[in-house]
């Protein structure tokens, strides 16, 4: 074994080593990936932290300011901010996560049916995607939402819902662009069936943009989820999620008005780092220097 | 000949919108399927009378087959029924005409104000590409996208309604009742909506200035001694106006969905809180009712967009 990766060592850039580079080079790749690592480390950890249980009430310390024993201050029947802007965090990364990952398990396949099949197939499925995308995109969450009943799940699957035409036009989109290349048809004539095409050998160019629009849907459901909870939609009391946060906040602004800015802050920085993130891979991926394009 | 041509044009993309705007009202219909169970006993809700339930089965016809529930839903649509609303018994979409002047009053402040801050903002960043006003207008432009837009209404309440009274915290009044009111309700509310727009707008419009400054044409306008202020204006601004209707087609569907969240901040009687309620209180018809409406007016702003932007550059009609 030893002898082998010995060998191989020297030759090849491994993919870890490439991405390091690429956070040395980018300070804003760097920061947002080291915000997003302590955020997750902050979710898993949340009952080591936090201070107080998120849902324990202290009726002696309601709508407190900011002081010693609370740090970040009271809500309105005297949970510890600081602890439930804690908790919430995982509770919004999951919400992201969630729906995202339903988009991308809806949108990809059907993507890339219609890219390789073409045909009425894909007029049919290009016809239904642009219809979805002409529904503004909150508006049919909330549709779906209703429908399905309220509740985080069920809000998220709505906006997993709403981002599937997205995933599958960039498949698609991906798709058309390879599937006549000669790699493909040599595929073909090895016998191959359409469906390990498909996956062994088309889906991998798919992945970087896939990738590009995962960061910058993750901003986008982080935002919407915090809307939707902040309307009632999304999480039920008394679980926290930084948007039911904000709305409890904006119920006694009068009062307590800097409740509503460690949530919000929180929301802001989170989907900049989604953003940042995004955005650096976007550039990274044009330059190569993440892929081995870029290498050789 | 020319308006021959151009009705012509109308209705191609008519026929080719129509299977669309079908897809479009079979989806808002097919939402009823989405609800667990049988929707007539999840709508009625909790310790619901069995007349009740009864009364919503027969408002959706539920015990017919689903293409003639369809067809009938359709048709009513068409005539311009939305049905009734589940708690008020009122019609859907006298409600809708109600509330929705407030919706639209606070998209076009919006829209306007955007334009108004992004397009300046757009052009001054390009004429200096890479300079620093370039990198940070742009910088910022980038974060003013990650901004929830909810949260900007609520300290802009908190400062510039509670704090200095300067605007009314909440509520909404018509034009008809005076201009400078209406204004005076949708100014915390517009802006809070606008830093999106303004952030999107100065983004894509920054890109297309300054390829089209950076154009061999601008180089032999520049060379022929126009002053840069011609050539901005009467030029430039020609090329980006495409693009630029781009966007606001764009930011006419954002905006129309990111007001709902706004309308519960200022509690505005708009669409946008009235289907929020409606959601709560599995109110379905007031939902369905509302999603159609949004959904029609971004198929018809998309529509007008097209057809500007074929008026504006012959070239998209030769194409």
């Amino acid at each position: 074994m030893r002898a082998i990766s010995v060998d191989i060592a020297p030759r090849t850039d491994t993919v870890l080593r490439r991405i390091g580079r690429w956070l040395m080079s980018d300070w804003r790749a760097a920061a947002a990936v080291a915000y997003l690592g302590l955020l997750l480390l902050l979710s898993l950890s949340a009952p080591l932290i936090a201070p107080y249980s998120p849902t324990a009430q202290d009726i002696n310390a309601m709508l407190e300011d900011p002081n010693a024993a609370h740090w970040l201050g009271t809500d309105d029947i005297g949970r510890d901010t600081l602890s439930r802007l804690i908790y919430g965090a995982p509770i919004s990364l999951f919400a992201s996560l969630l729906a995202v990952s339903v988009g991308l398990a809806l949108g990809v396949p059907i993507g890339l049916c219609a890219g390789y099949l073409g045909g009425w197939v894909d007029a049919i499925i290009s016809r239904v995607i642009e219809t979805m995308m002409s529904f503004p995109g909150i508006v049919l969450a909330i549709g779906v939402t209703g429908a399905l009943g309220i509740g985080l799940i069920h809000a998220m699957i709505a906006v997993g819902i709403v981002f599937a035409p997205e995933f599958a036009r960039l498949t698609r989109a991906q798709t058309m662009l390879v599937r006549h290349e000669l790699y493909v048809d040599a595929a073909r004539s090895f016998g191959a069936s359409p469906l390990r095409i498909m996956l062994r050998h088309i889906l991998p160019n798919a992945f970087q943009p896939v990738l590009v629009q995962t960061t910058i849907l993750l901003a986008i459901a982080l935002l919407v989820e915090a809307s939707l909870s902040f309307v009632g939609l999304g999480i039920q009391p008394p679980y926290p999620s930084w948007g039911s946060m904000l709305a409890r906040a904006y119920a006694n602004m009068d009062v307590a008005p800097a409740q509503m800015y460690p949530p919000g802050l929180a929301i802001l920085l989170t989907a900049l780092a989604f953003n940042a993130l995004g955005e650096a891979l976007r550039t990274a991926i044009n330059r190569g220097s993440i892929t081995e394009a870029g290498q050789t | 000949m020319g308006s021959f041509w151009g009705l012509r044009w109308v209705l191609n993309r008519i026929l080719h919108l129509a299977p669309v705007a079908l897809l479009a009202t079979f989806f808002v219909f097919g939402m009823l399927y989405l609800v667990p169970g049988d929707p007539a006993v999840t709508l009625a809700g909790e310790n619901a009378t069995l007349q009740h339930i009864q009364e919503i089965r027969a408002l959706y016809g539920l015990d017919r087959p689903v293409v003639i529930q369809y067809a009938d839903w359709l048709n009513h649509v068409a005539h311009g029924n939305l049905s009734v609303s589940l708690l008020s018994g009122e019609p859907v979409a006298g409600e809708i005409a109600h509330r929705l002047p407030n919706t639209l009053l606070i998209v076009a402040g919006a829209l306007g104000l955007s334009l108004l801050v992004g397009v300046p903002l757009s052009i001054a960043a390009a004429l200096r590409p890479g300079s620093r006003f370039d990198h940070w207008s742009m910088a910022i432009a980038s974060s003013g996208v990650s901004i929830p837009s909810f949260w900007l209404a609520m300290a802009l309440v908190s400062v510039f309604a509670l704090g200095f009274h300067w605007f009314p915290a909440t509520g909404a009044t018509s034009l008809s009742d005076g201009v400078g009111e209406a204004l005076r309700h949708i100014a915390l509310p517009a802006i809070a909506l606008s830093a999106n727009g303004i952030a999107t707008i100065a983004r894509q419009l920054r890109t297309a200035f300054a390829e089209t400054l950076a154009a061999p044409y601008v180089r032999t306008l520049r060379a022929k001694g126009l002053s840069p202020a011609a050539i901005l204006w009467k030029h430039c601004l020609k090329n980006v106006s495409v693009p630029l209707l781009t966007v606001i087609g764009l930011l006419a569907n954002r905006l129309l969905g990111a007001t709902i969240v706004i309308e519960i901040v200022f509690a505005i009687p708009g669409i946008g809180s009235m289907v929020v309620n409606a959601a709560i209180n599995k109110d379905f018809p007031v939902v369905q009712g509302v999603v159609l409406v949004t959904v029609a007016l971004v198929i018809a702003i998309n529509l007008m967009v097209d057809g500007l932007c074929r008026l504006l550059d012959p070239r998209i009609a030769r194409a």
